[in-house]
This record gives structure tokens, sequence and C-alpha cells, in this order.
């Protein structure tokens, strides 16, 4: 009997067979709704039981592109992922080092970092929504135990520091994450390179830049990336602590988006949103890949 | 063989996934379920609420009903995402009466005017039917017929030796500075400010009580002249002066149940369920029995009286239910004479019947709280505003609370924040 089809054939025929069900499921369940919100998109609709839809084209894009409150937005959501993430690596980096280091009690150390992480996002906002309150938050109550302040301090009524505070939630949530993805890639790295640099003469710090960093690169690539979509699409903890108060100072483009569409109803500018915001994030990760992945390190 | 074992693999994938897909729910006989969204907040606790679908289903049992609970600040956007599925996530949802307009728009909504008998026009309050009906039809049965209205703490007031609730906000702003000088609070009033719903009561009670109102006759925005100005540089000038809480910027109402509670403040604005909890309810409250309510003050030489805001929420079927007949059912019991009269600690009664004659004297005694609630109510109703029903009023509702904060927060001047809410409720409106 003549095969039909080559080895190589075969071989690509159960391949493709075997990804199939789950290609299958991938294209349900994300690409049919990016196909939707870029329909939806170009069209002016509002919410309703069978409403009628006008076609704009582009016109929501241009809409939003001329519109100075976007635009504040972006460059607020910006000031979120640039500040969190960056002290969130900071730290991150901090605490992993001293995990690595093995002091008395690190198995704890690590085991109690988890907590945050695991806390759900919405009962981390609503424990320091609490946490800030004025008249019977425990940030109050501590700084004015420590006698640093002699009186209430009312946390969330002016928009540079409500959005630092929300900020610091974010950073207690998410160090954890951070740390622990560093932590378990120092604890993989060849230690002969450091030994043979400290022979050279080489200190602590240099050999701390110069060749721990850079062998950390791929595990920092892949945190960055992470924490920086996320932070940039940041939504649940500023509704629950904020609710994108005062006067719009904690407002994020995931907040305006979360406005337009459900609470306005006008589905196309929210659907147009959504669709920036992914191409926004897709412009991150591909400046972040470009600048700190080389394919050479990860063999 | 390697073709068998890929023919194999395909079968068990299709089989799973049609196994998934089979696990769409069936029609089952039994009691239909009626599924209910309702808010935990101003109003019943849900400890009440959930005793009125018990005894609602112990009387029908050919109807199960089951309740859920969300924050008033999450009730629209719930209600707007479940309607967009068909059959909707609710048969049966609580309304605020300023998402009427939107809502009958939009048909979500199922119009009641025909299940509307005669006898229930007569014995229901006509400013009741006002919150459910959008251009003569009806929309849903109302239900929760509340205003704010002015708390103070008794006890402290004496201390700072005042024997009687202020009339104006101006005598207020004297009797606040007598407090902060005895030392008796730091902050005397405190108000729900946030960026949120909340936020607009207030004002309209202030704007109106200042001789303002949101809206003309013709629908234009009303609020960006002196009246708007001056109310809300009051409201600044009160917190600069150390007489309002500054953190109300940041509160809603049980923010501000929360302080009064605590007697850290002389004097709130809220709804009708804080009385009960703040001075009977010894759990959530170390100031019971201290707590007065009184008429809501106004500005002295605006010739207004008092002012107050209408918050009336009702509750309607959806308009793409499949059972709207049982759904129905479970709104006029929940909203019926009898069970409203038993249940009126924190709510009272949309029946006009029930403050009549022998009924009221019975009102009166339902609950401790009753005895102030329903004497406070008959007075400051004739004074409560309603907010304009448009169908755009969420967005319009939000660039309002932008502009209060702006100017709150001072990174704008009242009349600029005022000035570009309202070409927003123009820009809306067209």
């Amino acid at each position: 009997m003549r095969r039909k089809f080559s080895l190589a054939q075969q071989d690509a025929l159960i391949g493709f067979g075997l990804i199939l069900p789950s290609l299958l499921i991938i294209l349900g369940i994300s690409l049919q709704p990016i196909l939707s919100t870029l329909y939806l998109s170009v069209f002016e609709s509002s919410r309703g039981i069978n409403m009628e839809r006008i076609f704009v084209g582009f016109g929501n894009y241009t809409a939003l592109l001329s519109d100075s409150v976007f635009w504040v937005t972006i460059g607020r959501t910006l000031y979120f992922t640039l500040v969190s993430v960056g002290l969130e690596l900071v730290l991150g980096l901090a605490i992993a080092q001293l995990i690595h280091s093995h002091p008395p009690g690190w198995q704890f150390l690590r085991t109690s970092l988890i907590i945050p992480w695991a806390v759900p996002t919405i009962v981390n906002g609503t424990m320091w929504r609490w946490i800030y309150n004025a008249d019977y938050g425990a940030l109050n109550g501590l700084l004015l135990q420590l006698g640093l302040i002699d009186k209430y301090i009312p946390w969330l009524t002016r928009p540079d520091m409500a959005m630092n505070l929300v900020i610091l939630a974010d950073i207690w949530h998410s160090v954890p994450f951070i740390a622990l993805i560093l932590q378990a890639a120092l604890a993989t790295l060849p230690t002969d390179l450091e030994e043979a640099a400290a022979v050279d003469g080489a200190n602590a710090l240099q050999r701390f830049l110069l060749i721990r960093l850079p062998l950390l690169r791929p595990a920092i690539l892949v945190a960055l990336v992470i924490r920086t979509v996320e932070a940039f699409r940041v939504f649940d903890i500023i509704y629950v602590i904020t609710n994108g108060g005062p006067a719009f100072g904690t407002v994020t483009i995931s907040y305006l988006t979360y406005l337009e569409t459900f609470s306005f109803g006008n589905v196309g500018r929210g659907s147009a949103l959504s669709f920036l915001i992914s191409i926004f994030t897709l412009i991150m990760a591909f400046i972040y890949i470009r600048v700190l992945y080389r394919p050479e390190e990860s063999q | 063989m390697k073709i068998i074992r890929l023919i194999a693999m395909l079968t068990f994938a299709i089989i799973v996934m049609a196994s998934v897909v089979g696990c769409a729910p069936k029609q089952t006989a039994g009691p239909v379920t009626i599924r209910v969204l309702s808010m935990e907040q101003a109003g019943p606790t849900v400890d009440e609420m959930n005793a009125i679908v018990g005894e609602f289903n112990a009387a029908n049992p050919d109807i199960m009903v089951e309740i859920e609970y969300v924050s008033y600040d999450a009730l629209h956007d719930k209600i707007t995402t479940a309607m967009a599925s068909t059959p909707p996530a609710y048969d049966v949802f609580l309304a605020d009466d300023i998402w009427y307009a939107e809502f009958s728009k939009a048909g979500y909504v199922m119009d009641a005017t025909d299940r509307i008998t005669q006898d229930m026009r007569d014995k229901i309050f006509a400013s009741a039917w006002d919150i459910t009906t959008v251009d003569g039809k009806v929309y849903g049965m109302p239900w929760l017929l509340d205003e704010k209205y002015f708390f103070y703490n008794e006890k402290l007031l004496t201390e700072a030796g005042f024997s009687a609730p202020p009339k104006t906000w101006e005598e207020l702003v004297e009797q606040s500075i007598a407090i902060k000088e005895k030392g008796i609070v730091e902050y005397p009033i405190v108000w729900s400010w946030g960026q949120y719903e909340a936020a607009i009561c207030d004002w309209v009670i202030l704007l109106y009580g200042n001789g303002g109102s949101l809206m003309d006759a013709n629908g234009a925005p009303a609020f960006n002249n002196e009246a708007g100005v001056k109310t809300l540089n009051w409201m600044i000038q009160s917190i600069d002066d150390g007489i309002t809480n500054p953190a109300s910027i940041s509160y809603v109402e049980e923010d501000v149940r929360n302080v009064f509670s605590q007697g850290k403040a002389v004097f709130a604005v809220n709804w009708n369920y804080m009385y009960d909890l703040v001075n009977f309810n010894a759990d959530e409250s170390q100031v019971t029995g201290q707590i007065k309510m009184a008429l809501m003050p106004a500005f002295a030489g605006s010739g207004v009286e008092s002012s107050s805001i209408n918050g009336s929420m009702g509750f309607s079927v959806a308009a793409t239910s499949p059972n709207q007949d049982a759904a129905w059912k479970y709104v006029e019991f929940l909203t019926s004479e009898d069970i409203q009269n038993r249940y009126s600690g924190h709510l009272l009664p949309i029946w006009q019947t029930s403050f009549q004659g022998e009924n009221l004297t019975k009102l009166e005694g339902y609950t401790p709280a009753n005895a102030t609630t329903v004497p406070m109510f008959n007075a400051q109703f004739p004074f409560a505003h309603v907010r304009p029903k448009v169908p755009y009023y969420p967005e319009a509702s939000k660039s309002l609370q932008l502009a209060l904060q702006e100017a709150l927060t001072k990174q704008k001047t009242p009349e600029q924040a005022l000035n570009d809410a309202a070409a927003k409720w123009v820009d809306l409106a067209k």
C-alpha cells in the first residue's frame, strides 16, 4: 500500500490535530471577543434591547485621540505604571537577595511573602480603604501613636495623594510576585562565575551589577512584562479604594473604559478605548522584548 | 498506526468537548425560580429582605425567589450588564428613580401599566408613582420612598450650650464654631461628598436650600449661576473653617454613619435608615439614645424654609424575563401594605393609607424608630426635590460630581467647574 503522506507530513498532521482543540478554545475565548470589540468600536451605539447602531468608521477613535481627557488619563496611567512597577522591581529584587542570602528564618519569610499576593485584589482594596480611612483608619492610628502626626490626616481627599496611596496598596500586593520570580531565578544561577570574579578581586557591588544582574535579565523581563501589562490595565483596586476620585485624580484608562461602557452605556466609544489599551500594551511589551531579550541567553 | 492514533485522539477531543457543551442547564419541573437583584445599603437590612423572601417562598410553593445584594454604587452597572444576555441574569431588580428614563428607553423594564389596579393608584402616594413612571407608563412598583434627613446629637449639642438644632445653615456654622471652641468634636458636621451619586444628593439639598435648582423648565442646566456658585463656595469655606469633616470629600453614606455613630460629629445628613441604626443599635453605635432628627436647614435670606433630596427607588421586572407573571407577583408582595408596614424600621411605606387615622398610630408603633421617623417623613417630604429624569443621567451626574470635586479640591474655581459641567449637560442633551 502506497503511503498517502510522507512521514514528515504525518508528523505535521498529528501535531496540528493535537493542538486543534486548544486552538479552537483559544480562538473562541480570545479572538472572538477581540473581533467583536473591533466591530462594535466602529459604531456609535448606545446600550439597550434592539438599539440601532450608526456606522461611524474610525469616528470613535479620532474623537478619543483628540480628547484631552483621554491623554490626561493616559498620562495618569503611565505614572501609576512607572512608579508602581519601578518600586516593585527595586523592592522585589532587594527581598529576593535577602532570601537568597539565607538569613535565619528565611524559609518562613519566603512562605509568608505569598500572603499579600494571595489576597484577592478586591479584598486588598477594601482593606486599604479602611486603613486609609481618615476617622477610623489604621494608618492615622499608627502615625498618631508613633507621634509622627498630631491630628488625623484626611488621606484620600487630594488627587495626587490619593494616587500615590493607591500605588502603595498596589505595591504591597505585587512586590511578592516579583520577589518570588527573582528569588527562584537567583537559586538557579551558577556560582562559579561570581567565585572566579571574587578571586580576581571584584567587590560585591561589581559582582552584583556585572554578573548577577545580567544573568537575571530573562527573569526580570518576565516579571516586568507581566507586571507592566497588569499595572497599565489597573482597575479593581481603584474602583474599591477611591472610585476614581477625588476629582478624577485616580481615573486610569481602564477605569475610563469602564465608565464609558458600563456606567454611561457608550458601547462604541468604550470598545474603541479597549482597543487602544490593547495597542498601548502591545507597544510596551514590544519595547521590553527589544530592549531586554537576548535569544542567545535563553538556551 | 499514527493515523489511527490521530483519529482516536480527535474522537476523544470531540467527546470531551461535547460533554462540556452538554452541561448547559436543563429545564426541570418544579417551582419557577425568580432571581432578584437588590442592594445592601440605605434601606432595609439584608436580614429583613431575606425574611420577606422567606415569607413569600413559604406562601408560594410554585415560585422560588433567590435574592442577591450589591452596594448602591454597583447596582446600576450590574443591571445594565445583566440585561445584555437573554434571558437576563435577573428577573427582578431594584432601580433608582434617576435610572427609569434610561431603562425604559433601553427596553430593560417591563411595562406594568395594565397590572396596576385603580385601588393601588388611589392608596399609594402620587409622588411614589412618579418614581417608576416615564411618559405616562408605569415600569415598576415604587418601594423605597426616601429622602435625606438632618440628624443631630442632642447630648453633644446641649454640652455646647444649645437647646435647639439649627434652622439655617448660617446658624449651623455659628453653633459649629462654639462646638469647636469648647473642644466637643473636631469637625461638627460630616457629609457624603465623595465622587459618587451621594455627592449630588447633598449638593441638591444645599443648592435648592439656597434658592437654586439643577434644571430649568426647558431641561437646560440651571446650576451654573449665582446660587450654584454661592452654595459651592459655602461648602469649600466650611471645609476650610474646619466645620465640615475634610474627609467628607471621600465619603459615602456608610462613612457618614460610621463617623456619626462614634460621636465624632454633632450633625450629619443621611437617609432614613441611619436613625434606627445609630440611635437603637448598640452593636453598631456608641451614641444610642442621643440622636434626634430635625427639619433640614436652608440658607437664611433665600426664602426657602427647608429642602431635601428625594432618593426613592422602585422594583421592576426585566422586560426580557421569561417568568414575568411570577416575578410581578413577588414585586407586588414585596411592596404590599402589610409587608411594608411590618418591615418599616428602615424604610417607610409607599401607602398613604398607612399614614391615615388609626393606621398612623400603628405605623408609629411598629419599631422604636418609627415614633420619630414617621412624623419626620411627613414634615420633610414636602421639601424633597427630585433629580432630572433624563436617559443620559449617569453621565450627567458623573460630570457634576467631577465639577463639585474639582472645586472642593481647588483644582478649579466653582464658576469654572460648574460652567464646564453645564456645558457637558447641554452636549449630552443633543
